[in-house]
């Protein structure tokens, strides 16, 4: 299994002066595996990377490359190539040159150099523009020289520092298609940083959640947005909404949890670690409303759905969706995002102040708790098969 | 109509750089070029005579002049780059807060008068000065050892009062390089020497080029330098002392106007094949 490890971080810590900008900071990446870094401006990401990269030194801890220790290695004898933020592209050399530069200080002979090159600008779909300057570029074709330039020399893990963070959102979406696509094709171990959780989502196999210089969660995409394990996972990830409450039951599959206004909701039994507090969240699109008719008396909660009663304060419709804004009767919030399956538009969308009653799957409930938020400091790691 | 005035338009942006040119590098030169073809004397007066014979006689006479002026001026130039260029580079790279109070040392001496300067200069290198005189009284110098006076004692004269020259064209030029490019080339391998010869000089050279444009056009018609440091020796004497002593203490106006007119034609000679040599092409970048 350590074999299979690309990059180990082992309790790496990079201080400023007074800033710790990554905090005792553990993970292991896996071999071909695109993994993320996302997280808010200043949480250490680009630090992080430039400590593998070799660009800046650690303060404590041990990084590995593979099995070796890399720790006090200077870039150019580091296995690792970087596609920086601004491409950094050499505005003296022309395209063949800047994608050749590696391979040329490693002395590869001129022909398998001009092979290789060609290749890698068909990889990328720059063929031909060989002899033009970086000047002559558009940003979207800098960015695929970069990368180019980087992934020519097969190193074992590439490093990519929000590489898409300067074109336009329809060539990032065009972008972000292509580099996965070349990912898969070269199989070399990805490690991108960025701040967008679409981003992140789309590409990635595993996303460290990062914050203040330390993993708050780290997981698949699915994970993180299906059990997000803290309020901020929670919150980065998309809309969430979170309800406090006190588990008041356990089967072998879900606890109860009773809330704020004397509902009882269940939750899967595997998220909750023993603790009497907890809170609960449910993402807006796993939610169904179902308007209560007067006098009809209540329904009771059929086939074991969580259900949860409160009026409209706020309907707009948004074209596939509507999104309802509904509010409990202990006075809380929701968000709902109701699919415009059968209704024909914004007139059918329930009125405000109409009551109604929000029904969802327990098993889509996730649980934040309530110790892990006072004590941010531990990270949660959400593994495949973990308990 | 419209397409006439469109050719016109280039021309007429060129006016005020090339009605400078004209005004003071075409018309002066062209006076000198006239002064230098008149006969006579400073008593009888001076003819225009169309006397080219003038040229190849002060040539026959005078081409070792040209040859060692040029020779102080290559040698200074490279001097002044290979200590102006650590200056510029740390002060670019590593000078942080201090970036403009290194600079303003760096044309400090600026202040003071350029004669004044060497002067001060073959105070403290003459041969029982601060320096040599310490040294010898110390035992660690030969008594008949002397400095001034010498072509080294030009050489390095004419490096101390054209350094700054150097320096700030150097200084704006690494100043403007991404220090990310040289992250970039030593990800992509390159050592650190690898990646200062391949990036930051390659990408610094305009700035060479200017510095070294800027040091060896005024070495190279220097004559202070030659008359203060070298202590009017004429075996260090350069163009500028010769055509200087023509004009002033000889009155010989043709002969001083036609050795004005060959240095100033062989420097402008020298930079064409210069700039093309490095390549123009380069410098845009
Ligand atoms: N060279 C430096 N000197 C001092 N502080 C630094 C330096 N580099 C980064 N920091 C600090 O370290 C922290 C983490 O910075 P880092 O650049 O890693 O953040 P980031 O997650 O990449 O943010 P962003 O999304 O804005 O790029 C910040 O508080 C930053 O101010
Ligand atoms: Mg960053």
């Amino acid at each position: 299994m350590p074999s299979s490890i690309d990059v180990r971080l082992d309790r790496v810590t990079k201080r400023f002066h007074e800033v710790v900008a990554v905090d005792d900071l553990s993970v292991d990446v896996e071999q071909g595996e695109f993994f993320s870094m996302l997280g808010p401006s200043g949480c250490g990401k680009t630090t992080t990377l430039r400590m593998i990269g070799g660009f800046e030194e650690t303060t404590a801890g041990t990084i590995y490359l593979g099995e070796a220790d890399v720790t006090g290695l200077p870039p150019f004898k580091r296995d690792v190539n970087t596609v920086f933020q601004n491409y950094a592209l050499f505005p003296h050399l022309s395209v063949r040159e800047n994608v050749a530069f590696g391979l040329r200080r490693k002395k590869v002979d001129n022909a398998e150099i001009d092979r290789r090159v060609v290749a890698m600008l068909e990889l990328v779909e720059m063929p031909g523009y060989e002899s033009r300057k970086p000047s002559q570029l558009s940003g979207g074709q800098q960015q695929r020289v970069a990368l180019a330039r980087a992934l020519i020399n097969h190193p074992k893990v590439l490093l990519l520092d929000e590489p898409l963070g300067a074109l336009d959102l329809k060539l990032r979406k065009q972008m972000q298609i292509e580099l996965k696509r070349i990912q898969t094709e070269v199989g070399i171990t990805f490690i991108y940083v960025t701040h967008d959780q679409e981003e992140a989502m789309t590409m990635s196999d595993r996303i460290a959640v990062m914050r203040a210089g330390r993993i708050e969660q780290l997981g698949s995409p699915e994970e993180l947005y299906e059990r997000p394990r803290t309020e901020f996972v929670a919150g980065f990830l998309g809309v969430s909404n979170l309800l406090g409450g006190s588990v008041v039951g356990r089967d072998d599959s879900f606890v109860s949890v009773r809330i704020a206004d004397g509902t009882v909701l269940r939750a899967p039994a595997e998220l909750v670690n023993g603790s009497a507090t907890v809170r609960i969240g449910v993402r807006p699109e796993k939610l169904r409303v179902t308007p209560i008719v007067e006098g009809a008396g209540p329904t009771p909660a059929d086939g074991g759905l969580n259900a949860l009663d409160g009026t409209i304060l706020d309907a707009s419709y948004i074209g596939v969706s509507t999104q309802y804004l509904v509010k409990t009767r202990d006075g809380h919030r929701l968000t709902v995002y109701a699919q415009n399956l059968e209704t024909g538009g914004a007139a059918e969308a329930l009125a405000d102040g109409h009551p109604v009653r929000l029904t969802w799957q327990p098993q889509h409930t996730f649980v934040i708790s309530v110790t892990t938020l006072d004590d941010g400091r531990t990270p949660v790691q959400t593994e495949e098969g973990a308990p | 109509m419209r397409s006439l005035r469109r050719g016109l338009a280039p021309l007429l942006l060129l006016l005020p750089g090339g009605g400078w040119l004209v005004v003071f590098f075409v018309v002066p030169m062209a006076f000198m070029l006239l002064i230098s073809l008149q006969e006579g004397t400073f008593d009888t007066g001076y003819q225009l005579t169309w006397n080219f014979g003038i040229y190849p006689q002060v040539i026959g006479q005078y081409w070792e002049l040209y040859v060692r002026s040029t020779s102080f001026a290559v040698a200074t130039t490279l001097l002044t780059l290979a200590v102006g260029y650590p200056v510029a580079y740390t002060i670019a790279f590593h000078g942080g807060r201090l970036k403009n109070a290194l600079l303003l040392l760096v044309v400090l001496p600026f202040f003071v008068s350029f004669v004044i300067r060497t002067l001060n200069w073959r105070m403290i290198l003459s041969d029982n000065g601060m320096v040599f005189g310490t040294l010898k009284d110390a035992g660690l110098l030969d008594q008949n050892f002397h400095f001034l006076a010498t072509p080294a004692s030009v050489i390095f004269g004419l490096t101390y009062n054209f350094l700054p020259f150097m320096i700030l064209p150097l200084y704006v030029a690494i100043e403007k390089i991404d220090r990310r490019l040289i992250e970039a080339a030593t990800d992509l391998y390159a050592s650190r020497a690898q990646a200062f010869w391949r990036v930051t000089f390659l990408l610094s050279l305009p700035g060479v080029v200017a510095g070294s444009l800027l040091t060896f056009i005024p070495s190279v018609g220097d004559f202070i330098t030659a008359e203060v440091i070298g202590a009017g020796n004429p075996q260090v004497f350069m163009v500028g002392n010769i055509i200087q002593r023509k004009f002033l203490d000889s009155l010989d106006y043709p002969a001083a106007a036609a050795l004005a007119f060959v240095l100033v034609a062989g420097v402008m000679l020298l930079v064409s094949v210069y700039t093309r040599l490095v390549g123009s092409d380069r410098l845009a970048g």
